[in-house]
This record gives C-alpha cells, sequence and structure tokens, in this order.
C-alpha cells in the first residue's frame, strides 16, 4: 500500500485559537482506497483538523497537498468541489427543506434553467435506495429522525463525486444495524477508491473497518499505525497517553453497593403508570436513594422521554408520580429541581450550555435560577464551587471565564454535570452523558456515578452502550417501541446478550428507524 | 469572540472603540464649525453649553434605549416604545390639565405616577402576548405601536394637550444642583438599571434566556416570567422618555411624542455592542450609542446641512459605524491592505468553536 502514492497529504498543520493551541504541527496521509481512522480524546484536534482541511479554518502554518497538488480551499464548498466531502458529527441540514431538496441544494439539476423537481425526486429516490433506505423524499427532512437525517448528509455526500470522503462521528447517533449499514456503504465506497477518513470514538467500529489509523493526542500527532499492527489496548494507551486501568478499578468500586440494603424504605421517586400520549406509553419505575437505575433501548424506543417526564420537562397526561412516598404534580422544570431532581439532557448544545455565558456562569446557572435572579450567589462563592469543579472534573482549558461554547463536547459535558451537581440533587438523570466523548472522560464520569451512588445520590442512567449500563446499574429498565417492557435486576447471571435479547425478542420492526 | 490578531490590536479591537473615534470625530468637526461649540459655562447656577445640550437631548433616547437593550437581550424587540411614551405623556398631561392648580407639586406627582401606570399596563400587555401567550415579539409589540398612538389620540381627544405647570415642566427643562434635569433622571435611570441587571443575578439570567431559552428552562428558569418583565421594564423606561418630551414642549401631541424613538433606540442598542440576537448587552455601549445618535442629529442642525440631505447623512454616519464595528468586515480591509499571502481568515467568527 505504500508504494502508492497519497491522494491526500497534510504535513506540519498547526492552528491557535485564542487560549488554545489546538494543532501543532500535525501530519496526515490518507491513500485512494483506504479507510483511515482519526483517532484521540476529546480536544485531541480530530475537529480542528478535519475543519482545517476543509477551508472552514484557515492554517496559522502548514501545507495541504491534494494529487502533488498544493491546496487552500476557501471553505466547505470549494472543497466539495474538489472531491473532498465531509458530513459532520452534527447534522448540518435544513430541516424546513424536503429530503430530495437537502441533497440537492446548490446543484439542483435544471431544465432550461427551472428547477427540474420531478427529476430531483427521482435522483434522490434511487440514491436513497442505493443504501436501503426508503423515505419519501418530498417530505420535510425535520420530520425524519437524527439517524434518517445522518444517513441523508451521507447520501449527499456521497453523492457529490467524492475522492476524499470524511465520516465525522457519523454513527454517535446511530444504533447497531444502522452503524453496519453505514459500514456496508464505507467498504463499497472503499472499494470504488475512495479514501474516506473515518473519526469516530467506537474502537470495535475501528477495528471493525479501518485500515490505518492516526492517532492525536492535545494537538499533536502521536503517530500512524497499520490497524492490524496495533493491538486495541496499545491505541487506548496512544490516546490517552497513560496506561489505564481505571475502568477495572470501577469494577471494584461498584461490586460494593448491596441491593438489599438500597431496597428498604420508601422510594426516592416512584412512577405508577405515567405516560405522555405520542410519546411514551405509561410505565411504572421506582429509584431507591444511593440507587443508579439504568434505561436500555434501541435509539427512539423512549429512554429520553422517560426522563423527560421524571424532571418535567414534558408533562405527563397519565399516572401518577410519588417523592419520598407522597404524590406530587411535576408540570415544570422549576418542580423538579424544587424537589431535588436533576437532568443533564444528550443535546449539549441545544438544551443544556448557554454557549455564549462563561463556564462558571453555566456552572451557576441552575443554583442561580433555583434562588431567584434577587439572591444572586456572592461572587466569591461562585469562584469557589467553579473552582472545585473544574479541578475536581478535569475540565480543560481551566479557564472559568472562557465562553462554553470554545470547549470541547466532553468538556461542554462536564460543564453541565458540574452545573447539577453543585445544586446537590438526589436525584440525577444522565441522558447519554458519554456520547460522544473520549474513553478518559467517559471513564471519569463513570467513576463519578458510582461514587456518587455510595454517597446517597440516586442515578437515572441512559446510555446507548449497555456495557456502561450494566458496570453502573443496579436495575436495568428495558425499553422497546416507547414502552417500559421489563426490569432487569443486575447480578451476576446478567450480561448484555440478555438485555439485547429482551430489546430485541417481540420486535417486529427491526431495522427500520423511528421516523 | 476576537481573533487573535484582532486581540493583540488591543483597544482598537474593543466593541466601544469604533463608536466612541467617531463620536469624538463628530465633536471635533462641531469644534472646528463653530469654536464655541466645546464651551461651557456657568450662568446663575446651571451649566450651559452645546455639550450640556445634547446631553440633555439624548436623555429621553438613554432611558428608552436601557429599557431595549434588556429586551434585545432576551432575543426580543419592543417597537412599541415610542407610542408608550406618547401615552404616558398624554396621560399625565391630561390629568395636569385638568386640574385648577396646574403648578401643584402634589397634581404633577399624581400625573405622573397615573402616566407610569398606564405604561406599566401597556408593558404588562406587550410582556403577556411575548411570554404568555408566544406571539412574535415584532408582531406583537407592532400592535402596541399602532394602537399606543390611537390611544394617546383617544386620551387627548384629537387635540394637543397644553399645560402650564412649572413644576412639570422640570422634568424637561429644569435644573438639579447645576446639571439639566434630564440629566440627572437619565444617570438615575442608568445606574438603576445598571444595578438591578448587575448587582442581582437578573443580567445574567436575561442573557441566558437570549442566548438559549430552552436551555435556561431546562436550568430551571422561569423564562417566561423574565421575558415579561423586560417588557414591563421596558414600557417603564419608555413612560419616563414621554414625560420628559412632553414636558420640554409644556404640551403632548399624541401624533409626535416619541415617533420613530425605537428606531433610534435599536441602532443606540446595536451600536453598543449587544446583538439583535439577544444574548450579552451592554448598558454602557447603549448609553454611548444614544450619544452618538443625538450628536449626529444636533451635528446636522448645528452645521446647517441642507435638511433635504440632513436624513441621508445621518444614514451615511450609521452605516459606517456599524460596517467599522465588524470584526468580519475590518479583517477584510486590513486583509486587502497587506498584501502578501495572509491565510484566509474565518470570517463569521461570531460561530467559531474549538471543537473536538
Amino acid at each position: 500500500m505504500s508504494e502508492r502514492h497519497p491522494v491526500l497529504t497534510m504535513t506540519a498543520i498547526s492552528k491557535i485559537f485564542p487560549g488554545v493551541r489546538a494543532l501543532d504541527g500535525v501530519d496526515l496521509r490518507l491513500f485512494p482506497g483506504e479507510v483511515h481512522a482519526l483517532m484521540g480524546e476529546n480536544g485531541a484536534g480530530k475537529s480542528t483538523l478535519i475543519k482545517v482541511l476543509t477551508g472552514v479554518y484557515g492554517t496559522d502554518s502548514g501545507t495541504i497537498t491534494l494529487d502533488g497538488d498544493e491546496v487552500s480551499f476557501s471553505g466547505p464548498m470549494q472543497a466539495t468541489a474538489a472531491g473532498v466531502s465531509t458530513v459532520y458529527q452534527e447534522v448540518n441540514l435544513l430541516p424546513n427543506l424536503s429530503v430530495a431538496e437537502n441533497i440537492y441544494i446548490g446543484r439542483e439539476p435544471r431544465r432550461l434553467g427551472a428547477v427540474n423537481w420531478r427529476e430531483m425526486r427521482r435522483r434522490a429516490q434511487e440514491l436513497l435506495a442505493r443504501i436501503d433506505l426508503h423515505i419519501d423524499v418530498s417530505e420535510l427532512l425535520g420530520n425524519y429522525s437524527l439517524a434518517v437525517q445522518q444517513m441523508v448528509a451521507i447520501a449527499r455526500a456521497v453523492d457529490i463525486r467524492a475522492r476524499v470522503l470524511i465520516l465525522d462521528e457519523p454513527t454517535s447517533s446511530l444504533d447497531a444495524d444502522e452503524v453496519a449499514q453505514l459500514m456496508r456503504i464505507m467498504r463499497q465506497l472503499r472499494d470504488d477508491g475512495i479514501a474516506i477518513i473515518f473519526v469516530t470514538h467506537f474502537l470495535d467500529q475501528v477495528y471493525a473497518i479501518a485500515d490505518r489509523i492516526t492517532v492525536l493526542r492535545n494537538g499533536r500527532l502521536v503517530g500512524e499505525y497499520l490497524t492490524s499492527e496495533l493491538p486495541q489496548i496499545a491505541l487506548v494507551e496512544k490516546m490517552i497517553g497513560k496506561e489505564l486501568d481505571a475502568l477495572e478499578r470501577l469494577d471494584e468500586a461498584t461490586s460494593g453497593g448491596d441491593r438489599a440494603t438500597l431496597e428498604q424504605g420508601t422510594p426516592l421517586v416512584a412512577a405508577d403508570g405515567l405516560g405522555r400520549s405520542g410519546s411514551v406509553a405509561p410505565f411504572s419505575l421506582t429509584i431507591h436513594q444511593g440507587e443508579v437505575v439504568g434505561l436500555a433501548g434501541l435509539l427512539g424506543s423512549g429512554r429520553t422521554e422517560v426522563a423527560r417526564l421524571f424532571f418535567g420537562a414534558d408533562r405527563a397526561d397519565a399516572g401518577r408520580l410519588a417523592v419520598d412516598g407522597a404524590p406530587v404534580a411535576i408540570r415544570n422544570p422549576v418542580a423538579a429541581i424544587d424537589r431535588d431532581i436533576a437532568f443533564c439532557s444528550e443535546n449539549r448544545r441545544t438544551e443544556g450550555l448557554v454557549g455564549e455565558l462563561s463556564v462558571r456562569e453555566n456552572i451557576i446557572l441552575a443554583m442561580q435560577a433555583a434562588r431567584g435572579w434577587l439572591r444572586p450567589v456572592p461572587r466569591r462563592r461562585q469562584d469557589e464551587l467553579v473552582q472545585h469543579w473544574i479541578k475536581a472534573l478535569s475540565i480543560r482549558p481551566a479557564d472559568p471565564e472562557m465562553p462554553v461554547r470554545n470547549l470541547s463536547g466532553g468538556n461542554q459535558q462536564k460543564v453541565l454535570l458540574a452545573r447539577w451537581l453543585i445544586t446537590e440533587p438526589r436525584l440525577l438523570i444522565l441522558d447519554e452523558p458519554t456520547r460522544g466523548i473520549d474513553i478518559g472522560a467517559k471513564t471519569e464520569i463513570q467513576r463519578l456515578v458510582a461514587q456518587l451512588s455510595d454517597g446517597g445520590m440516586a442515578v437515572l442512567f441512559i446510555s446507548a452502550e449497555l456495557e456502561e449500563v450494566l458496570r453502573l446499574s443496579h436495575k436495568v429498565a428495558v425499553m422497546r417501541d416507547r414502552q417500559l417492557v421489563t426490569e432487569l435486576t443486575n447480578d451476576d447471571s446478567l450480561d448484555a446478550a440478555r438485555v439485547m435479547q429482551v430489546i430485541a425478542s417481540g420486535s417486529s420492526q427491526e431495522g427500520s428507524v423511528p421516523a | 469572540m476576537s481573533t487573535v490578531r484582532a486581540r493583540a490590536a488591543g483597544v482598537t479591537s474593543h466593541r466601544l472603540f469604533w463608536p466612541l473615534v467617531v463620536l469624538v470625530l463628530l465633536l471635533v468637526a462641531n469644534a472646528v464649525y463653530r469654536p464655541s461649540f466645546l464651551s461651557i459655562e456657568l450662568k446663575n447656577g446651571h451649566l450651559y453649553g452645546s455639550l450640556i445640550d445634547i446631553v440633555r437631548l439624548s436623555a429621553p433616547l438613554i432611558l428608552v434605549a436601557l429599557g431595549m437593550s434588556l429586551v434585545i437581550a432576551t432575543g426580543g424587540i419592543d417597537l412599541s416604545v415610542g407610542a408608550v411614551a406618547a401615552v404616558a405623556g398624554a396621560v399625565a398631561c391630561l390629568y395636569i390639565s385638568e386640574q385648577p392648580d396646574q403648578n401643584s407639586l402634589g397634581v404633577v406627582l399624581t400625573a405622573v405616577a397615573l402616566g407610569f401606570g398606564v405604561a406599566l399596563l401597556l408593558g404588562a400587555w406587550n410582556g403577556i402576548l411575548v411570554a404568555g401567550i408566544g406571539i412574535q415579539p415584532i408582531i406583537a409589540t407592532l400592535i402596541l405601536m399602532v394602537a399606543g398612538r390611537g390611544l394617546a389620540q383617544l386620551i387627548a381627544e384629537g387635540q394637543i394637550i397644553t399645560i402650564n405647570s412649572g413644576p412639570y415642566k422640570v422634568i424637561g427643562v429644569g435644573h438639579l444642583l447645576t446639571l439639566p434635569f434630564a440629566i440627572v433622571i437619565a444617570l438615575a435611570v442608568t445606574l438603576l438599571v445598571a444595578v438591578l441587571t448587575r448587582r442581582t443575578a437578573l443580567g445574567m439570567i436575561i442573557e441566558s434566556v437570549g442566548g438559549n431559552a430552552e436551555a435556561s428552562r431546562l436550568a430551571g428558569i422561569r423564562s417566561r416570567r423574565i421575558t415579561f418583565l423586560v417588557y414591563v421594564v421596558s414600557a417603564a423606561c419608555a413612560a419616563i422618555a414621554g414625560f420628559m418630551m412632553t414636558a420640554n414642549v409644556s404640551s403632548a401631541d399624541g401624533n409626535a411624542v416619541g415617533l420613530w424613538v425605537e428606531l433610534d433606540a435599536i441602532l443606540a442598542v446595536v451600536i453598543g455592542g449587544t446583538a439583535l440576537a439577544g444574548g450579552r448587552f451592554y448598558l454602557g455601549g447603549t448609553v454611548v450609542g444614544a450619544l452618538l445618535i443625538q450628536t449626529l442629529t444636533t451635528s446636522v442642525y448645528a452645521m446647517n446641512i441642507d435638511p433635504q440631505t440632513s436624513l441621508l447623512f445621518k444614514a451615511v454616519v450609521v452605516i459606517v459605524v456599524c460596517l467599522i464595528q465588524a470584526p468580519a468586515f475590518r479583517a477584510r480591509f486590513r486583509r486587502r491592505r497587506s498584501v502578501p499571502v495572509t491565510p484566509v481568515e474565518p470570517v463569521g467568527t461570531e460561530k467559531e468553536q474549538v471543537p473536538a
């Protein structure tokens, strides 16, 4: 493979943001017909490198050559025209346009100058059929699930005559079937000679498909390796930069939890036939003090909807909720917070943080809201709290006054966690707290959850990763098709296979995507 | 977010640098045209001079713009401030005109309280439409912008109410501690709003609601109350401005009081660095913006610029201020000047992120 000429080389790329050296002399080479995984922790510089390549950012130094010619794209449009297409982590399409319009925007098929709508729809239908996605292309994109939107984004990038296809965490919101489907598409494209840059946090996917791996750490290049010559554990070490047996230590920490004592007394929170039409079918679930309840299920199975009902983010239209045995009506988040319930949304940017405000302001926001605007948290107290949690969660960069939007995803997640931890909740609801963040931060958050529950906090833990749910939870509630189908006690006999069986059994719509 | 280069440029990148430069240039131009422009003298214990006049005349705009800053920070807009000023002024003047002793301080205080009360109701109306019913702010306040003018005329029965009240006139043209009373009021209200927003958590909560309303709701902020509150504050500010404007001329003309002041106020807020999309707001910037606009208006008259071209002149200056204030525009200009190969600078740095 190495005798061939690379289609793309990036040499000694550096990029500096205010207060952050995002990239420092990074190299990357990409051969035609290979899947090249770009790996690294949050803040390692993966997304920045990609944005430099596609011209979203300019470089501060370094060169990019495509087919031997030096290039410098002024933006994604120009990069796309040169054959470098990108599908970003967060879907970058227009939900208020139809699927077909999204695919062909900017390059609509025309006849006599006018847009040929019928041709556009026909081509879009064909294109999506190639990746086994059978949906109505004249429907608004926003009416489809995030997973479908992601697939449309990929279809769009594939359709443009790409020689280099960049997939920036395309799988983070897809379920197993969709991931398999995507991998099939990737192999197909690779065999057609397209070079694919694949950014992901899922190691299994890397080893399933990538030919070569480039590892970044803290904006620097660690090295380029053939996948076949780099064992998983070595890869993790290179990404984190230190040997890590934290996961094993974590197992010891949680195994101490004794279910019998936990279940004594009245449950902290008890839902009885709680539900909301069109959102989640009535369910019953109890959470005791110090208990971690895992919520497992496929994407769109109703996990988030359950969490939102507990927090009052949506209003329940059926059933009852009791806190400390007393019935309560939780109609809005304020009512939930009054009862010491906290909720970290899975959508950090849209439902979690206020990007323009500083790290400090974001952290004290919930505490301040609970006190009311007339009783500001004294500045000294704010600084103490913020310093403490920046240190405790190792939020980087450790600058309390930096606008939170300048932080990487994992650090943003920690800021959101800190916001709720300073309110000292009795029930902490975590919706996908480790999605899209690196192994180091993931372990830190898992360990924190274990510590908190040991300290008596109840946690409702939602995650697409079964291993994670099983590692942390005392019991696991399984969701399927917007119904809570069963509760499983997490004893020695429970393993991922059994949970998966529950998720899958009876599900007639396997492989289809809830719209 | 400033780029590294802009930060290195130091002072020039401060958001108030260019508005202040233009303000100083305007003052210098006036001084060159008429050297006595800068002189301030003390007559009968009162300060007089063109500079004092500019600040006095800008007082109503400063008041309206302060309220507007808070509304804009929540991501809204209040088009009804001019109409609210007219209604408040009309209510106060009507009450005074019906009293036998127009010079009684009690009468004037009652009149001001009445006008203020009506304005608070109008603000609450805006607040209910926006926060309660969820109508888009521009539409909700447009209703009162139009209806308020009608209301003001209804109150005055289609006439211009003329009054002859010494104490009321003080609001517009009186003096306190050598300063025009209007300046003292504007100063006091500015301080009050600053304390209200920055010494409490109100300012941060307003910025949070404007920055991300859904995230704020899920953090336990009662966004609707905050939104409601800013429209009430905005109307209260407009009412005080209305008293000033009617006291200035001792009459209330429902059609003329505060006409188009909402547009000047929006402009002042934007020049001051607050984004129309909501989020961070800057009260100091708003005051500078209001002073700049009034200086411009005064200059047009003082320098005998042909009335037919004065509006265009004003427009040109405003466009220049807005453009040189925009980092993207300055970056483009700088790049064009420095010919050698400069890397492409990101345009639209507002949305820039340092991602994973």
